[in-house]
Parts: C-alpha cells; sequence; structure tokens
C-alpha cells in the first residue's frame, strides 16, 4: 500500500475538473429529462412510494458523476493524499451543479413553451421535476437532492474500502433485486416459497421500504462477513494442478447444465417465454460470433439466414403455405434448412466475401435487406405471402411432447438443444485446421493467403457455418411464433445481436452467452420483452449507450477472448510480462555477452 | 540439371517507375542464390511477383518448368515456394506454436466434418501437425521451443520473430525458400549463428534457397552465387567474389562501403 500524503485543504479543489465533471452531469440529467424516460419509466415502482424506475433513471447519474470526480488516476510515483472532507465537498459541487441543471430546466419549461420540437417539454415533465410541489420546490429540492447524490458518490472512496464495497453492494442488490421482481417472483412462486415474494414487494409491485430497509441490512452483513472469502476460493482454484482443475471445471458446468435445465420446470409462463427469447437470440449470437469473432467477417446482413431458416419452416409445414405445402415434420425440415441456408450463405457470400473491412459490411448491410424486401415484395408474394406472410406453422411434434408457441417451456428445451449443437460446432472448429485459418485471416489475410491459405474458401466456410447456426434460430422462431412475416426479420435484428456479440466478448463462447443472457434477458430483443419491459424504445438508447461505454472502456467484452485482449492491450500484456520476466531479451543478452 | 525455377523477361512497372525491367533469372536445384542490391533496387518487388502478390507487365516465371504466373498466392504456397517478408508479419496474437501449425494448412486435407466427429484420422492429423511443428521450431535450438510455445508471437524479441518467419515458412513444406532480409536487425553474433543455420537449410532440409540481405558477410559466407540489381536491371551477376569486385556494382553502391548498405 502506498504511502498517504495528509488530506488536503477542503478548499484546496481542482475548480476546472469540478465544472468539467458537473457540466456533464447538468448535461445528461437534461438530457434524460427531455427525451421523456422519467415521465415514461415512472409507473415501474421499485420501492414503494419511494422510488420509482423513472426517478432512477435521473439519480444514478450524479452518484456516478461524484464518484468519477472524486476518483484519481494513481501514478507509479506520485503520492496521492488521502481522501477527506475536501472529497465530499467535490462531489457535493459535482452533484450540485448537475442538480442545477435539472432546476434550470424547470424554470424553462415554467415559463416557455418548447414543445413543438422537444415533445417532452411538458406539464407532465415539469411535475415529476417538481415531486406535484410547484416549482419553488422543485428548484431547491434538485439542488439538495444533487448534492447528496454527489456526496454519496464521493464518499465510497472516503470511507474505508470495505465498508464502501459493503455499502455499494447493498445499493446495487437493492435496484437488481427491485428490477428482477418479475423473474423472482416467478421462481419463488415455483418453489412454493410465496411468502417470501409477499414479504418483500409490497401488493402493486416494488420493495416496500421495511424489506428495502431488511435487505441492505442483510447484504451489507454477508458482504462485511464473506470478505476475502471469494479471493480465497479463487486462489484455492489456482493452486489446483491441471487435472484437478479440470475435473473441477467440469463438476461446475455440469451442476450449471443441470440446474438450467430444471430451472424451466420452477418457472411460470412469462418467465420462460423469456428464456426461450434469451435461447433463440444465444443461438444467434454463437452463429454469428463465428464469423464476426472467430473469422473476423463483419457481416451486418445476418439477419437474412434467420429469415431464410424462418421461412423454409413456414413454407414446408404450414398448410397455410401459398406456394407449395407439403407439411413435412420438423425432423425433415430441419435438414432441408441447412441445406437452404447454406445455400444461401454460398450466393449471399461468393460475391461479397472477396472485400474487405469496410466495404463487406455495407454490402452484405444491403443484401440483408434485400432478402427481406424480397419476402415483402409482391413480386415474390405467390411464394412467400408478402406482407401477410405465412402463418398457422403447426407445433413441432416429438413424439412424447409438442414444442408449441402455447407452452414457452418446451420451446426453450428444443432451443437449448440447438444452442448445444452450436456451443460443440463453435469449440470443435475453434480448434481445428479450419479455426486456425480463421484466426489467421482475422490477424492479417494476406499473408494467411501467403502462407498457403485460401482465404476465399476459408472464409465462405464460416458464412456457412454462420448461416445454418441462424437458420436453426430462425426454425424454432417459426415454429414458436407460429406465423412468420417480414417484419420479424428488420436490420435491428442484425444490429442487435452484433452489439450482443462485442458486448459479450467477441470470440469467446461464454462471453457472447453471457452478453445475450444479460442483454436480451434484461432489455429485451427487437421486438421481445425483456425483464425492464417498461424501457420500451428507451431499450435501443440503451443498447447503443452500452456499445459506445463498452467499446471506450472494456473493447474486448464482459467475458474476453485472451487473444483479443492480447490484440488491445498489448502494451499491458507485455509490460506485465517484463514485470514477470518471462519477456523475451535474447537481442540484449547477446549484445552484452 | 534443369532449374528449380526461371524467370524470362519480367517486367514490372508502378506508375511510371519500372521496378524490375526484363529480368532474366534462374535458380537450380540446391542452390543458394542471393539477391543484392541498393535500397529500392526492386529485391522485394521480385519476391513479390514469384509469390503472386503482384503481377507483372510482362515475361514469365517457371517453377519446375511450368509457368507460375496468375496463380494466386495461396496456389503458389501450394506448389512449393514459401518466403519471409522483409518488414516481418507474423500472426502476432497467434502463439508461436499456432503461427507454424496454421502454416501447414495446405499440407493437411480434413475439413470441418472431421473436427466436429473427431474422427480418429482428423485426431491423428492434428498430432501430426503439432509434431511436425515442434520438429521444425525446435530447429532453432532452444530459442522458440519450451514455455515460449504457447506465448503469443509479439512477445517475441526482434531476432526471434524473424527466426519464427523462417520457422513458418518451412512448415509449409516448400522446395524453393525465398527469405527478404533473414538477418536485418540482428547483432553480429546472431547473423553468424543464423547463416549456419541457412547453410543447414539446404544440407538437411534439402530446401533451395534465394536470399535478399545487405549484410555482405552473410551473403559471402553462404552463397553459390550473387545477382546485384539496381533500379530494377540485374547488373551483374557470378560468384561473390566476381560481383564485388565488379566496377558497375561498386558505383551502384556510390561508394557506400558494401558492409553497411542498409
Ligand atoms: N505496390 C507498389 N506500388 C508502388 N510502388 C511500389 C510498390 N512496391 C514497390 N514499389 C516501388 O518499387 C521500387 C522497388 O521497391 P522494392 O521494395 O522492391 O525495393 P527493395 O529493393 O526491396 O528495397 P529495400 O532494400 O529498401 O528493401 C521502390 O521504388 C518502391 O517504392
Ligand atoms: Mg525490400
Amino acid at each position: 500500500m502506498n504511502e498517504l500524503a495528509p488530506p488536503r485543504q477542503i478548499l484546496d479543489q481542482d475548480w476546472r475538473r469540478v465544472l468539467q465533471f458537473g457540466g456533464l452531469c447538468a448535461l445528461a440529467l437534461v438530457f434524460i429529462a427531455l427525451i421523456g424516460m422519467p415521465v415514461q419509466l415512472d409507473t415501474r415502482i421499485l420501492i414503494r412510494r419511494h422510488l420509482s424506475l423513472g426517478y432512477l433513471s435521473l439519480i444514478w447519474i450524479p452518484i456516478i458523476m461524484g464518484y468519477l470526480v472524486s476518483k484519481e488516476l494513481v501514478l507509479e510515483g506520485i503520492i496521492s493524499a488521502k481522501k477527506g472532507p475536501r472529497d465530499l465537498l467535490t462531489g457535493a459541487l459535482t452533484g450540485m451543479i448537475g442538480g442545477a441543471g435539472l432546476s434550470l430546466l424547470a424554470v424553462l419549461i415554467n415559463n416557455y413553451n418548447l414543445r413543438d420540437p422537444l415533445l417532452n417539454w411538458s406539464p407532465q415533465t415539469l411535475e415529476q421535476l417538481n415531486f406535484g410541489n410547484g416549482i419553488g420546490f422543485g428548484i431547491g429540492i434538485w439542488l439538495l437532492i444533487g448534492a447528496a447524490l454527489g456526496i454519496f458518490g464521493s464518499a465510497l472512496h472516503v470511507l474505508p474500502a470495505l465498508t464502501a464495497k459493503a455499502v455499494g453492494t447493498a445499493l446495487l442488490a437493492v435496484i437488481l433485486v427491485s428490477i428482477l421482481e418479475t423473474a423472482i417472483t416467478d421462481l419463488l412462486q415455483g418453489f412454493r416459497l410465496t411468502f417470501v415474494t409477499d414479504s418483500l414487494y409490497a401488493k402493486r409491485g416494488g420493495l416496500s421500504v421495511v424489506s428495502t430497509i431488511v435487505l441492505i441490512v442483510f447484504v451489507m452483513l454477508v458482504t462485511v462477513l464473506a470478505a476475502g472469502q471469494g479471493e480465497a476460493l479463487r486462489e484455492k482454484y489456482d493452486a489446483l494442478d491441471e487435472p484437478k482443475r479440470k475435473s473441477t471445471n467440469l463438476t461446475l458446468s455440469f451442476t450449471g447444465v443441470i440446474i438450467l435445465l430444471l430451472l424451466p420446470l420452477f418457472l411460470g409462463k412469462i418467465m420462460n417465454e423469456l428464456l426461450a427469447n434469451v435461447g433463440l437470440f444465444v443461438l444467434l449470437a454463437l452463429g454469428l460470433n463465428i464469423v464476426v469473432g472467430l473469422a473476423g467477417i463483419l457481416d451486418l446482413g445476418y439477419v437474412a439466414f434467420f429469415a431464410v431458416g424462418g421461412y423454409t419452416t413456414a413454407v414446408l409445414t404450414s398448410p397455410n403455405s401459398p406456394w407449395i405445402s407439403p407439411e413435412l415434420h420438423f425432423g425433415i425440415v430441419i435438414l432441408i434448412v441447412i441445406v437452404a441456408a447454406a445455400i444461401v450463405g454460398l450466393a449471399v457470400g461468393a460475391p461479397v466475401i472477396r472485400m474487405r473491412g469496410d466495404y463487406l459490411a455495407i454490402v452484405t448491410l444491403g443484401f440483408g435487406e434485400i432478402i427481406r424486401l424480397l419476402f415483402l415484395s409482391d413480386w415474390l408474394a405467390p411464394y412467400f405471402g408478402g406482407a401477410q406472410g405465412i402463418t398457422n406453422i403447426p407445433p413441432v411434434d416429438l413424439g412424447f411432447a409438442e414444442v408449441k408457441g402455447s407452452d414457452p417451456r418446451s420451446v426453450f428445451y428444443l432451443v437449448i438443444f440447438f444452442c448445444a449443437v452450436a456451443i460443440y460446432v463453435s469449440w470443435r472448429l475453434q480448434g481445428s485446421r479450419l479455426g486456425r485459418a480463421w484466426m489467421a485471416i482475422r490477424e492479417d489475410e494476406k499473408v494467411a493467403e501467403a502462407m498457403g491459405i485460401n482465404t476465399v474458401n476459408a472464409k465462405l466456410m464460416a458464412f456457412v457455418v454462420g448461416a445454418i447456426l441462424a437458420s436453426f434460430s430462425g426454425a424454432v422462431f417459426a415454429a414458436k411464433v407460429g406465423s412468420i412475416f417480414p417484419s420479424s426479420f428488420l436490420i435491428l435484428v442484425s444490429i442487435i445481436i452484433l452489439v450482443v456479440v462485442i458486448v459479450g466478448g467477441m470470440g469467446n463462447i461464454t462471453g457472447v452467452i453471457v452478453g445475450a443472457v444479460v442483454l436480451i434477458g434484461v432489455l429485451g430483443g427487437p421486438k421481445q420483452p425483456g425483464l425492464l419491459q417498461e424501457l420500451g424504445t428507451f431499450k435501443l438508447l440503451i443498447y447503443g449507450a452500452l456499445l459506445i461505454f463498452m467499446m471506450l472502456k472494456r473493447p474486448e467484452g464482459l467475458v474476453p477472448n485472451a487473444r483479443r485482449s492480447h490484440e488491445l492491450h498489448q502494451e499491458e500484456f507485455l509490460q506485465d510480462a517484463w514485470l514477470k520476466g518471462i519477456v523475451d531479451d535474447d537481442d540484449e543478452e547477446e549484445v552484452t555477452a | 540439371m534443369s532449374p528449380v525455377m526461371s524467370i524470362r523477361d519480367l517486367t514490372v512497372s508502378f506508375g511510371g517507375l519500372n521496378a524490375l525491367s526484363d529480368l532474366n533469372f534462374h535458380v537450380d536445384e540446391g542452390e543458394i542464390v542471393s539477391v543484392i542490391g541498393p535500397n529500392g533496387a526492386g529485391k522485394t518487388t521480385f519476391f513479390n511477383l514469384i509469390t503472386g502478390l503482384v503481377e507483372p507487365n510482362s515475361g514469365d516465371i517457371l517453377f519446375e518448368g511450368e509457368s507460375i504466373l496468375g496463380l494466386d498466392p495461396y496456389q503458389v504456397t501450394e506448389i512449393g515456394i514459401a518466403r519471409t517478408f522483409q518488414n516481418v508479419r507474423l500472426f502476432p496474437n497467434m502463439t508461436v506454436l499456432e503461427n507454424v501449425m496454421v502454416a501447414q494448412h495446405c499440407r493437411t486435407h480434413q475439413h470441418a466434418f472431421g473436427a466436429l466427429l473427431q474422427t480418429k484420422a482428423f485426431r491423428k492429423e492434428e498430432r501430426e501437425i503439432r509434431e511436425r511443428a515442434e520438429e521444425v521450431l525446435s530447429f532453432f535450438g532452444t530459442r522458440l521451443i519450451g514455455y515460449r510455445l504457447d506465448q503469443p508471437a509479439f512477445v517475441l524479441s526482434y531476432a526471434n520473430r524473424r527466426r519464427l518467419e523462417i520457422a513458418r515458412a518451412m512448415a509449409t513444406q516448400p522446395r524453393l525458400l525465398l527469405l527478404d532480409e533473414p538477418v536485418a536487425g540482428m547483432n553480429p553474433k546472431e547473423s553468424v549463428e543464423l547463416t549456419n543455420l541457412i547453410g543447414r537449410l539446404r544440407s538437411e532440409w534439402g530446401f533451395t534457397i534465394v536470399m535478399i540481405e545487405h549484410d555482405m558477410g552473410v551473403v559471402r559466407d553462404v552463397s553459390d552465387r550473387v545477382v546485384v540489381l539496381d533500379h530494377g536491371v540485374t547488373i551483374a551477376q557470378g560468384s561473390y567474389e566476381e560481383v564485388s569486385n565488379d566496377p558497375q556494382v561498386i558505383e551502384a553502391y556510390l561508394g557506400r562501403p558494401a558492409q553497411d548498405a542498409s
């Protein structure tokens, strides 16, 4: 631990920094107020009578800003001052400037009318900002709230580490438990533990005040008591030798799979529906991961293959199919779907695969749209039903069970099966001759070719494997929804899957799964609601913001692929290697020798 | 003895610049030929032409009697020509072992199905790829094996990157090896070591070698024959002694001592 200098004088502030962060805070708050988030999300109660999702969309900002403004870059050889009241003031000022932004907004809304360009320049927004108590109250309270939240944020540095951790964790727990209300209620109901839910949540949604306090105390206690246990476990795990570690891994993943397989039995319809949707996107993300993550082909038209799977299934199974309706069994259909996806993959891939980087991205974007527009067109309407789509797709008959949309649990199991296939395929290919060729192409296409790799073939192969996995997802989707329209295959689907892959961790199977579960599960897919279904169209804003944030702060994703994080952090890796003494310094040795 | 590779009247120009004009060249089985010349003489361009990265304006390149013009770079590698790059171009985030394994791509055959079904043939081939990679790497003593095998290539020292490039080229199992300034950036001791290795590449591995090199010491020690290029034209050809006393060559280097022409 570094020696710390005594705390600085309370007024020894870096005023520029305070203004900067305060200004940023104010801008963010006003922006969120003006896009109407607080009003629209006010209906979702998090803590009864005290906190709605609407207000949460505002108050997290000053906390984060307070935390950031009083955080200091720790540099080697520079002695940083001990944190003290001075930093609390920094936080308070930053938060207050932010609050002032909202107060100003309230005053402006009160006196002027800019409703025309700014839809949310409305009495409702004003009401929300005033807490229904008149403009004077509104102005004062936001200054106070801002300052208080700013202090809270900066206090996380001032408090002893363990306390800060406990407080932080408790806060997160409260937010999580209230946000995941539907999921938790559903799960506990499955285990016949309704009394827990009843005492945790108020009747009409949201945590009750008492349970909030209990939760906070409980989580803080657990954090303090369990402090260090995590690291200890980790160390123990690291100390295991190779075969033992492998068997531990195996046991852990086996338990994980068993839990996953049993989980749906305890969940209600809504949660199972959610799981099924998440599964469909996991499948898509795994497929795109092969194309983008392994082979490095930026395919922005990936949804096309999802559509091919969906339409092939619809045409071959639905009695209402306008063209041919052989009403085949799903098992046979899946084989045909594979062939269809491979053909379309080759047809789309062959002309574009020679292009590089940006050009390829743009052309695939175009192809994705073209395929959707073809399905929509009058020209192909006699075959694929145009805008009316194809309806009446029958359930999948497995002999012992039926997979149909009205029974999301069955859909989930079917999806899980295909996900398992996708995981196996990704895993095996990654470690094969083909996988190595993809890696080399991703690193340096020219050199890969000079080393004897037929890059066109290898890339087409990635394209086709990705296409087949996406078409599986499309096939299950068709059977689940029971009808299929061109509007299910918007370009947005491609974009969201790509965001999932990037945020999760490109090139890493676990990462991609985590990405899909977190993003699709919480925020929801393009048309599928997630746990926070109140978000509605703000979902896309959050996807965008998240993507930008990750690109700036953690471009390798939530669960990074080792190779990719080397690539993005070569400098750090080399420094680390230096410290561990494993870096290659042959040259120098020999110069001195 | 018929030449492994022969080149007839090869000409290429970039815009108005004649990078190579009417080049005639041949290399016989088991020969080591050095190509020298001042900066910008067209030496690397010569390699790029052979490996299909650049298309010539006219002329022909014959490898074992057949024209290889118009082949894609990977096909050139497939028929048995491998190269290294002057400005080291490894796959930096792949490990040392993977760099060499991937270079065996064109000599191996297992496809996706083998990998998915984990067939016997697939596992056998994987094992062989790995063994061959380790064999190639151990050609450089202990420098690239042991714990180095699993390090990403970008961690390597400059000299080791050059060695790995050579290992990667060797792994494609070529008949003709093109080395572009293999000792550039190495210290004298390492140069000597690599010079010996180049000799062994011929005697033990049976490669025919064409090498671009600025270091005259190395050129003298290993080459059977030296070709001098200047402004895309062959100005001299012959043994090291003949070439190094040629007045035109001395003039091309413009009084610069040949030893540090780089
Ligand atoms: N792709 C290209 N496009 C345009 N000009 C090129 C290209 N490649 C090479 N040149 C030009 O051709 C000439 C010969 O280049 P080349 O790289 O072959 O020289 P070199 O003999 O390898 O020199 P050095 O000793 O510096 O490596 C140079 O003038 C170079 O600028
Ligand atoms: Mg050169």
